[in-house]
C-alpha cells in the first residue's frame, strides 16, 4: 500500500475553501441557535401555557429525531415553504449550502434552548424577585439581571455544544454540500485516494477539536474560581 | 401550496412489485434496531472498562483511558464511519478480501456497529467515570478496610452504585446512539433514514415518508425512555437517590 501525500498538498486550496464553509456554518448556526434558543427557553419557562407547550413540543421533536433526518426534512421543506410564503411559480433553488445554514440554526436552537433553560433555572429566584421589587418589568428583569448571569454560567457548556456542532456540520455531506468533509470526499473519489484524504480529515478535526476542548476546560477552571 | 398529501402511498407496491412501501420502511427499521442493539452492547462493555480504569491509581491505565475517550470524541462520527468502512480494510489485507467477497450489507453492518459502538463507548466511559467519582470516598476506604481486592472493590462496592447513579445520562446516550445509527446511511447501510429517502425518491412523496420516519423515531425514543425508567425504578436502592419510595 502506498501513501501519497501529494494528493493532500495538491488539493489544499480546495480543502481550505471547504473548511471556510464549515467554520462559517458553525459560527452562524451557533450564534443563530443561541439567539433563537434563548427565545425558546424564555418561551418554555413562560407562564403562558400554550407558548410553553409549543416551545417544549418543538424542542422535544428536534431532540428525538436524528440530525440526518432533520437535514433531509429541511432540504425538502425550505423550498416549499419559501414558494408558499413568497408566492413563486415554482420552488426556488437556494442550494444545499444555504439550506444547511437554515437547518442548523433551527436544529441547534433546540439544544441551546435546553442549555439556556438550565442556565436560567440556575439563577436563584431571589434575583427575579428583587428585580421585580426594584420595579423592573419582565423584559428588563430578563435582559439586565437573569440572562447575563445565565449566559455567563453556561459559557463552558455553550462552547462544548459549539464544538459538537462543529463536528456535526460534517453531516451536510448527505445533501452534497461542500464543507470540509464534502470537499475531501469529492477529491478522494475523483483521485481514488480515500485513505489519504479521510485520514487527513480525521487528523485535522482531531487537532482542532482536542485543542478547543482543552481551552474550554481551562476557561471552565477560571470561571469556577471567580464565582 | 405545492403539497397534496396521499397517505395511501405506503400501501402501494414498489416498481419491482411484490414489496410494499411500508415493508420497505420496516426493513430499514430492523437494520436501525439491529445496529443500535449490537453497538449498545459494545459501547456498554468498552465504556464500562475504560470508564473504570480511568478511576484507578495506575497512571498508564488512566492515560490509556483518557486517550481512548479523546480519540473517539474529537473526530466527527461521519469521518469515523468512513475510516472504519473505507480506510481500515486497506490496512488489513484479510479483512479487505473478506469485504470484497462478502455481501455489502454485512460489511456495512459490521463497520457501522463497530464504529457506533466504540464512538458511544467513549461517551459512556465518561459517564461511568463521573458516576464512580461521585461516590463518597469512604466507600472505597471501607471496601479496602474489609479486605476486598481492587477487582472485588469495583465489582461489589463501587460499580453497583455508580451504574444506578448514571442511569439518566445513560438513557440519553442510548437515545443518541439510536439517532446516530442514521449516519450509517453514508456508507450505504439501508437503515430507516436511508429507506425513507429512497421511498421519497421513488414516489416523490417526501412529506409522507419523512413524517412516517419521524413518528417511528419518536416512538423508539419514547420506548427507550420508558424501558430505562423501569430499570431505574427496579434497581433503586431504598434510601438512595430517588429510591425507596
Amino acid at each position: 500500500m502506498d501513501f501519497d501525500t501529494s494528493v493532500i498538498t495538491g488539493s489544499l486550496p480546495y480543502l481550505w475553501k471547504g473548511m471556510q464553509y464549515t467554520i462559517q456554518l458553525t459560527a452562524i448556526a451557533a450564534l443563530g441557535g443561541l439567539f433563537f434558543g434563548t427565545l425558546l427557553a424564555l418561551a418554555r419557562l413562560s407562564s403562558i401555557k400554550p407558548l410553553s407547550m409549543i416551545a417544549a413540543g418543538y424542542v422535544n421533536l428536534m431532540r428525538s429525531i436524528p440530525l440526518v433526518l432533520v437535514i433531509f426534512w429541511f432540504f425538502f421543506l425550505v423550498p416549499v415553504i419559501l414558494q408558499t410564503v413568497m408566492g413563486y411559480e415554482r420552488p426556488p433553488q437556494i442550494g444545499a449550502e444555504r439550506t444547511a445554514i437554515i437547518t442548523f440554526i433551527m436544529f441547534e436552537a433546540a439544544y441551546f434552548c435546553e442549555i439556556m433553560r438550565a442556565g436560567i433555572q440556575s439563577i436563584p429566584r431571589g434575583q427575579v424577585h428583587s428585580a421585580y421589587a426594584l420595579g423592573l418589568n419582565y423584559r428588563q428583569c430578563m435582559q439586565l439581571v437573569v440572562l447575563p448571569q445565565a449566559f455567563r454560567n453556561m459559557i463552558p457548556v455553550l462552547l462544548t455544544q459549539t464544538i459538537i456542532l462543529f463536528q456535526d456540520t460534517s453531516l451536510v455531506y448527505v445533501i452534497s454540500a461542500t464543507d470540509f468533509v464534502g470537499a475531501a470526499a469529492k477529491i478522494a473519489q475523483r483521485d481514488g485516494r480515500l485513505i489519504e484524504m479521510y485520514l487527513f480529515v480525521a487528523v485535522v478535526y482531531f487537532v482542532i477539536c482536542f485543542t478547543l476542548s482543552l481551552a474550554v476546560k481551562q476557561l471552565q477552571r477560571r470561571i469556577a474560581v471567580i464565582r | 401550496m405545492g403539497l397534496s398529501l396521499d397517505w395511501s402511498v405506503f400501501l402501494q407496491e414498489l416498481p419491482e412489485g411484490g414489496v410494499y412501501y411500508w415493508e420497505m420502511l420496516l426493513s430499514g427499521l430492523w437494520w436501525t434496531l439491529g445496529v443500535a442493539a449490537c453497538s449498545w452492547l459494545i459501547a456498554m462493555f468498552f465504556g464500562s472498562v475504560i470508564g473504570t480504569i480511568r478511576t484507578t491509581n495506575s497512571r498508564a491505565l488512566v492515560f490509556f483511558g483518557n486517550a481512548w475517550v479523546e480519540l473517539f470524541r474529537n473526530i466527527p462520527l461521519l469521518v469515523q464511519m468512513f475510516l472504519w468502512y473505507f480506510v481500515l480494510p486497506e490496512f488489513i489485507p484479510p479483512l479487505k478480501s473478506w469485504v470484497v467477497a462478502a455481501d455489502p450489507a454485512e460489511a456495512q453492518f459490521l463497520s457501522a456497529t463497530l464504529c457506533l459502538g466504540l464512538f458511544t463507548s467513549a461517551r459512556i466511559a465518561e459517564q461511568v467515570r463521573a458516576g464512580i467519582q461521585s461516590l463518597p470516598r469512604g466507600q472505597r476506604y471501607a471496601a479496602q478496610a474489609i479486605g476486598l481486592n481492587v477487582t472485588q472493590m469495583y465489582r461489589f462496592v463501587l460499580l453497583p452504585m455508580a451504574y444506578r447513579i448514571i442511569i439518566p445520562p445513560l438513557t440519553s446516550e442510548t437515545m443518541n446512539l439510536i439517532k446516530n445509527t442514521s449516519i450509517a446511511l453514508t456508507i450505504g447501510l439501508a437503515e430507516l433514514t436511508f429507506r425513507t429517502r429512497e421511498m421519497g425518491e421513488y414516489t416523490f412523496r417526501f412529506f409522507e415518508a419523512f413524517t412516517a420516519a419521524t413518528l417511528i423515531y419518536i416512538a423508539i425514543a419514547m420506548t427507550a425512555n420508558r424501558v430505562m425508567a423501569v430499570i431505574e425504578r427496579r434497581t433503586a436502592v431504598p434510601g438512595f437517590i430517588a429510591g425507596g419510595k
